[in-house]
This record gives structure tokens, sequence and C-alpha cells, in this order.
């Protein structure tokens, strides 16, 4: 068990020094050749100047920095992880609500075949809508209704959620063996029942993975709806806010960026420890 | 009078998909009778309906024509009643329950209270010969193992008929030969009524009281074979009565192959 705890730790770690090596390694090479492949006149994909790609010690160095926030000074890591504690909350009632859409849906479509006709191509089609024409629509349409901003976000959330959600969840609950099925029927067994003792656990299998990539979209819709409603706080604001004064202080972008992807990842080990926790019982997680 | 019969098909048939180009005709003009406590097996060639009929009895498909009854109600009534346990050719054990839960499910979904189920899946295991598997996962058992528990989960809440589709199909021979003699006892012990499905001419032999051939397309009532083996033992595998009932039955299969 420690062992195992060990090797992930280290794996981690090695990871991170990968990348970084690779960053660095990668400047460091174009820093030498004018931002050329060795030995060719093909330019490189990216600049490698201090600019673009700030050094990986500077981008870290940065989290360190004390700024100001409003009144207060505080060190940029604090600052984010406030402004990402507030994304996290938009982004928690937009994934709860896009899990109930998405659960409510494939259990009429998995009721009646009629829904699932009705319904399943519109819900492919509502995701081909780009998230950043909606956002604005969502925001308005809740101003006038008086509803606060952070709801308008999470129902932007909602929207990249519920997706997975009801297409994995359609098939989970369509997953059970004909004879499980037969079986519930032999016993008299109402739809309703059915539906808890045997669709409901059987889709698990199904709805886990969509869950979590439910809850890295459900970050992803959170932001980018902080970044066109204009809100006040939030990750979104941070990176609207670094991205505009980039050539002043790249490493801030970065830093933000780096705070996005904590969040996310914050979500997904979340999510991954339910599952451990719902699914201890058959031992189905790897 | 159809009260004194377990099960009662008169003037059955079954036709899917009716009226459209791929219309089947599955079955036509079945009548069949099986008293109570009786072991009765169908068989017949594949696509000869035999499946289909022990739906109908279990009232998980609707005749087309005729009528089923069993216990003098309404294949539906007994349905709704739960008067049939049901055993697959595939255990079909729920992976997230454990075993004793899996057996306790129709309970549960009689609301028995717990300590009620617990004591039955306690007796049904016993039934089985599996004492102490009760808080296992079913993918921790063996194939044979998992079907006994799949007859424990019929039999918990101790039907009269017990209706079997192929359940020692997917076993290899020896165990299917040990489950066939378990099966025995427990039928003798519960005083069950057995309708058995299968396409193994020894099987049907060895653990009925009456083999039903059926021809196919549409599946009709060949003929029905008396068995007189007494009490069966894994001597009477080797018995010359059981292999004159075999040579009955696999003459009966070949007759009907023949007038296809």
């Amino acid at each position: 068990m420690i062992n195992k705890r060990l090797r992930m730790v280290l794996t981690v770690v090695v990871a991170l020094v990968v990348v970084v090596a690779l960053w660095e390694g990668y400047k460091w090479m174009g820093q030498q050749t004018d931002d050329h492949w060795p030995g060719t006149n093909f330019g490189l994909p990216t600049a490698t100047n201090d600019i673009i790609m700030p050094h990986a010690a500077d981008i870290l160095g940065e989290l360190t920095v004390d700024i100001r926030d409003g009144r207060n000074t505080l060190p940029m890591y604090v600052f984010l992880l406030k402004k990402a504690w507030f994304t996290f909350q938009e982004a928690a009632i937009g994934f709860t609500l896009g899990l109930a859409i998405g659960m409510g849906l494939a259990v009429l479509m998995a009721r009646w075949k009629v829904a699932e006709k009705g319904l399943l191509p519109w819900i492919n089609v509502s995701q081909t809508i780009p998230l950043i024409a909606l956002a604005p629509l969502v925001v308005t349409w809740g101003r006038q209704q008086n509803m606060p901003d952070l709801l308008s976000i999470s129902l932007i959330s909602t929207y990249l959620t519920f997706f997975p959600v009801a297409v994995s969840g359609l098939r989970g609950l369509q997953s059970p063996d004909a004879d499980h099925v037969e079986l519930m029927r032999s016993y008299a067994a109402s739809w309703r029942t059915t539906l808890f003792k045997l669709r409901l656990p059987a889709s698990r299998p199904y709805l886990f993975p969509a869950l979590k990539i439910a809850g890295t979209l459900s970050i992803v819709g959170a932001i980018v709806g902080e970044i066109s409603i204009g809100t006040k706080t939030g990750l979104g604001r941070a990176i609207l806010e670094y991205a505009q004064r980039y050539a002043v202080a790249p490493e801030r972008l970065y830093a933000s960026v780096i705070g996005a992807a904590f969040l996310g990842l914050t979500v997904f080990g979340l999510i991954n420890l339910t599952e451990r926790w719902v699914m201890r019982r058959t031992r189905e997680v790897i | 009078m159809s009260s004194e019969h377990a099960v009662s098909v008169t003037e059955v048939g079954k036709v899917f998909n009716e009226g459209s180009v791929d219309e089947v005709a599955a079955l036509s003009g079945i009548d069949l009778n099986i008293e109570p406590g009786e072991f009765v097996s169908l068989i017949g060639p594949s696509g000869c309906g035999k499946s289909t009929l022990l739906r109908l009895i279990g009232d998980l498909l609707e005749p087309s024509a005729g009528a089923v009854s069993v216990f003098g109600k309404s294949a539906h009534q007994a349905r709704m009643d739960q008067n049939y346990g049901m055993v697959f050719q595939h255990a079909g054990l729920f992976d997230w329950r454990k075993v004793a839960a899996n057996i306790e499910l129709p309970l549960e979904l009689r609301d028995w209270s717990k300590a009620d189920r617990a004591a039955r899946s306690k007796e049904m295991l016993d039934l089985v010969k599996l004492p102490d598997f009760g808080n296992h996962y079913p993918r921790q058992l063996s194939g044979g193992m998992q079907q006994r528990v799949s007859i424990a989960r019929a039999l918990s809440f101790k039907p009269k008929l017990l209706l079997m589709d192929e359940p020692f199909g997917a076993l290899d021979e020896m165990t299917r030969e040990h489950m066939q003699i378990e099966l025995l006892r427990i039928w003798e012990e519960t005083g069950t009524t057995v309708v058995f499905v299968t396409h193994s001419i020894p099987e049907a032999a060895f653990l009925s009281n009456r083999v039903v051939v059926l021809s196919p397309r549409p599946g009709r009532v060949h003929s029905i074979i008396e068995v007189n083996l007494g009490q069966r033992t894994e001597d009477t595998r080797e018995n010359p009565e059981f292999f004159s009932t075999a040579t009955k039955i696999r003459e009966a299969l070949r007759a009907v192959e023949a007038a296809q």
C-alpha cells in the first residue's frame, strides 16, 4: 500500500520534471539556433524568448510573489486559490445541475423509445453550438430575470456537463442483459423497481468515466462563462486580466493557467475518490 | 378442471413480428399439461421454439393464439403472484451484490424483513451446498457455483414451479452431470414442478419424468416420451433403461429432422 502510494508520488514528480526539462530544453535549443530546427532553415512552431516562453522557474516563482488584490497584499498562489474556490463553487452548482438534468434525460430516454428518438438528436445538436456564442445569451436572459451572475455562469457550465452524463447514462441504463431484464419481469417488478434495483446500479461503470469528463468540463464552462460575462472575480477573470497584461508579465498568465489546471485536476480527483467509494463493493475500479 | 394441472397449455401459437415481412411462426397448436411435482423437459432442434414455449408459460411473452394457465390461473396472474422461479443459461447474477444479496433479491422485492431474508438465504445456501459463500461476490465463484446461486435465488421464495432455460448449457460435462444430481436432489427436497429446456439428449433422459420433443418452424409437439428410471444415481447413467430412453429421444429427434 505504502509502496503503491510512493510510486504514485514518484510518477507525478518524474512527470513534472520531464515537462519542465522539455520546456527548458526546447527554449534553450531555440535560443541557440535563433528559433530554427538545428541545422535547418525551418522555423520552430513557437518563439522561445522570455515573453512567449518564460523560464519554468520564473512561472513557478511567480506563484509566491506578493500581488495586490483590492486593498490586500497576498502571495499569488493564495490569490489564485481564492479565485479558484469561487470558480469551483460555480462549477459545482453547474455540475450538480448537469448531473440531474443528464440523468433525468437518460432515464426518460431509457423509459420511452419515443423520447430517445425525439431527444437524442437534439442533445447531440446542442453541443455543436459554440459556448462563446451561447454564454452572452445566457447572461442576458439571466440578468433580465434578476438572476445572480454566479447562477448564469453555473448554467453555462451545466450546458457542457449534462451532455456526457445523458449519453453515457443512457448507455448504462440500457446495459443490462436481456436475462436480467427478464428476471425482473419474472418477479413482476415495476419499471421503477427495475430502474433502482437493476438499471441504475448497472449504469455505474458507464457513468463514472462520463462524470470525470463532465467534472473537468464544468470547470471549463465556468471559466469561459466568467470570461464572457466579465465577472469581478474567479479564475476566468484572473486569466482575462493577465492575458491583457501579457506583454508586461507573461509569467502571471502562465501561473493562472496552472491554477486552472490544478482546479481541473482536483475535481477529477474528487470524482475518482467518489468512484472508488461507490464501487468499493464490486471492486471494479482498477 | 385446469386447477389440477401445474401448467396447462391449450392450442397455443406464437407468431413474432406478426403482419410484417420478417414474420416468424415460432409455435403452433401446442397442447401440453404438466402435473404438480412433475419434471418435464422440452427438447428439439434449435429454432423449434422450446425457449419461446418456456417464456409463454412464464408470461415473459404473450401467445398469439390459445391460452396458458399456471396453477389454474392465467399465466399473467401467476407471474403477478410470483408463482414461479426462473433460471437462465447464464446465471445472471448481479455483480454488485454479494451472493446472499443476490439470493435475497426476490425477497427484497416482496418486502421481507432483513432478518427473514438473511435466514432464508442461509437456508438456500445450505440447500445448494454453498454454505460459506454468502459474503462472496459472484465473480469470485466458478460457473457451476454461480448457477447454483441462480437456482437458490429462483427457489428462495419457494415457488411451486421452476422454469429453467438450458441452465447447464454453459458448463463443462463433469460439472454438468454433478449439477444434474444436485438439481434432482433439490427437486425431491422441495417438491417443485420443473419445466426444463435443454438440447442434450442424455440430460433430458436423466432428469425427466416426461420428455416433450418439439419439431421446428413452426414448433409443434412431435411426441412425448415417458421416462421410468426410478431413483437416479450416478449409476443410472450406465443403466440399459437409460440408454433405451436416450435412444427413444434420439429417434424422435431424427424423425423430426427427416420430416423437415
